[in-house]
């Protein structure tokens, strides 16, 4: 059995006990874990291993064969997972994407902010990737769940996505540049098979 | 042309009337082109043409008639809202062909239903009445005031299903007041500009939008524009050359897309 015991003190956001999760049968689990305000959680493993099952029944997107989750309440989830949905002819800028999740964009990356009134088929790959976690990363909620964020994005991308997970997380905690959340403080849980990646931003880790 | 003609009361309504649906359905087409599902619009308009006709023969209003096969296909489709894209492109098929099997035959072998039928398939603009226009204003109204919330959660569905799942929302139950939206606005649109021309309505000017816009606000309004360009050339060239409607307004529009598709060829869009 996976398990995360926690940071013990804050009390979780989120958190899964026994879990074991699918949809026709189980494919991940049985998993425990905790996610408190302030944390960045990761959850790392092989291919296969039923990471992004995980948070889709944490959502509960997934069935959930056996075990719990817990919520506090009214708890407000962000989620982006890996499959963006088509956008080629569609008629969408970037701001109108942020604006739909709520999003601001003060604190964009000097390379994608002043391309923000482009359609979105106009933007490179690693640009949309970006936005697209920008904008569930950056909207109102208490937790964030966030699935291989780092797909796509060049080196500057990663390290400008890792100061922004901290100051997302952590807000005011003394990070180098201006943040720009307008809500503070979110429990973040991540899934990346990027080892080094997890390794810089993650307070602790489960694996699968 | 004689303009004028516009302004007298006995073309007023029928103008007023077809107006409505020039602004209405090129902003649902939006959304139907950002879903994909245009084909189900036209399965829509020829499910309410064979709804009509049913209506006629048992002595029921038309509008009630159309109205109620148009939500009954909007109905069908919902059944297939979890389907594979193919299996739902198949549905839509299936319902356009059903809708319009029972309108020939219904067409061919009764004579009441032949006058009808025609008019429902070239458009009757002109012979719409003062029911026509309520129905269509009140509709009108009463669903791009719908659209304001509805368009944020359609597009929060479609750009970020997961999230929109995870805020507890349901994609289903959105979907499906869309659906039912588009079928009561081509079901009446159906009754008075007929099936091809509320169609065209539907389908051309998102087209052209999409190609140009920057926006989703700039498509919805060139969409609007377009739409509206286009009625109000086709009933003026209707009048004046004495043409049925509706054809003139695909045909128009059909030239427009072709247009705007050689524009976009040529300033190196496409």
């Amino acid at each position: 059995m996976s398990g995360d015991s926690g940071n013990g003190g804050e009390p979780p956001l989120l958190a899964a006990a026994g879990l074991s999760a699918g949809y026709a049968k189980p494919v991940v689990g049985p998993v425990s874990l905790r996610l408190a305000r302030g944390e960045i959680v990761g959850i790392v493993g092989p291919n296969g291993a039923g990471k992004s099952t995980l948070l889709a029944a944490l959502t509960g997107a997934a069935r959930i064969f056996s075990g719990r989750v817990d919520k506090a309440p009214g708890l407000r989830v962000s989620l982006q997972q890996q499959q963006a949905p088509a956008i080629d002819g569609i008629p969408f800028s970037g701001a109108e994407l942020l604006a739909l999740t709520g999003a601001p964009a003060a604190g964009l990356p000097p390379w994608l902010a002043p391309r923000l009134g482009e359609r979105l088929d106009r933007l490179s790959g690693g640009q949309l990737q970006f936005l697209y976690l920008w904008a569930c990363l950056q909207a109102p909620a208490d937790v964030v769940l966030l699935d291989e964020p780092t797909n796509n994005l060049d080196p500057d991308g990663v390290a400008f996505l890792a100061g922004a997970l901290r100051r997302r997380a952590r807000p005011g905690a003394g990070e180098e540049e201006g943040g720009g959340n307008a809500c503070a403080g979110a429990g973040l849980l991540l899934v990346s098979h990027d080892a080094r990646f997890m390794d810089a931003v993650c307070d602790r880790t489960v694996t699968l | 042309m004689n303009g004028a003609l516009l302004f007298d009361p006995l073309f007023a309504g029928p103008f007023a009337t077809g107006l409505c649906f020039a602004v209405l359905l090129p902003l649902l087409g939006a959304w139907l082109r950002l879903r994909d599902e245009w084909l189900a619009a036209l399965a829509f308009a020829q499910t309410a043409a064979a709804g009509a006709l049913l209506a006629m023969l048992a002595g029921a209003p038309l509008l009630l008639g159309g109205l109620a096969a148009a939500a009954l296909a909007a109905g069908l489709k919902h059944a297939f809202e979890g389907a594979t894209r193919g299996a739902q492109g198949a549905a839509y098929a299936m319902l356009l062909l059903l809708g319009w099997g029972v309108s020939v035959l219904l067409v061919a072998n009764l004579p009441l239903a032949e006058r009808m039928g025609h008019a429902l398939f070239d458009g009757q603009l002109y012979l719409t009445e003062r029911s026509h226009l309520i129905s269509a204003g009140v509709f009108a109204a009463g669903a791009l005031l719908a659209l304001r919330p509805l368009s944020r959660r359609l597009l929060l569905a479609h750009f970020f299903p997961d999230l929109f799942r995870a805020r507890g929302l349901s994609e289903r139950r959105a979907h499906f007041a869309f659906d039912l939206l588009v079928a009561g606005a081509l079901a009446l649109a159906t009754m008075s500009i007929g099936v091809m021309g509320a169609f065209a309505l539907i389908f051309v000017p998102p087209l052209i939008a999409f190609g140009w816009a920057g926006s989703w606000r700039r498509a919805l309004a060139l969409g609007v524009a377009v739409g509206v360009a286009s009625y109000v050339l086709a009933f003026g060239l209707a009048l004046a050359l004495d043409q049925p409607f509706g054809p003139l307004l695909a045909l128009l529009l059909v030239a427009a897309g072709v247009a705007s598709a050689l524009g976009r060829r040529w300033a190196g869009h496409a």
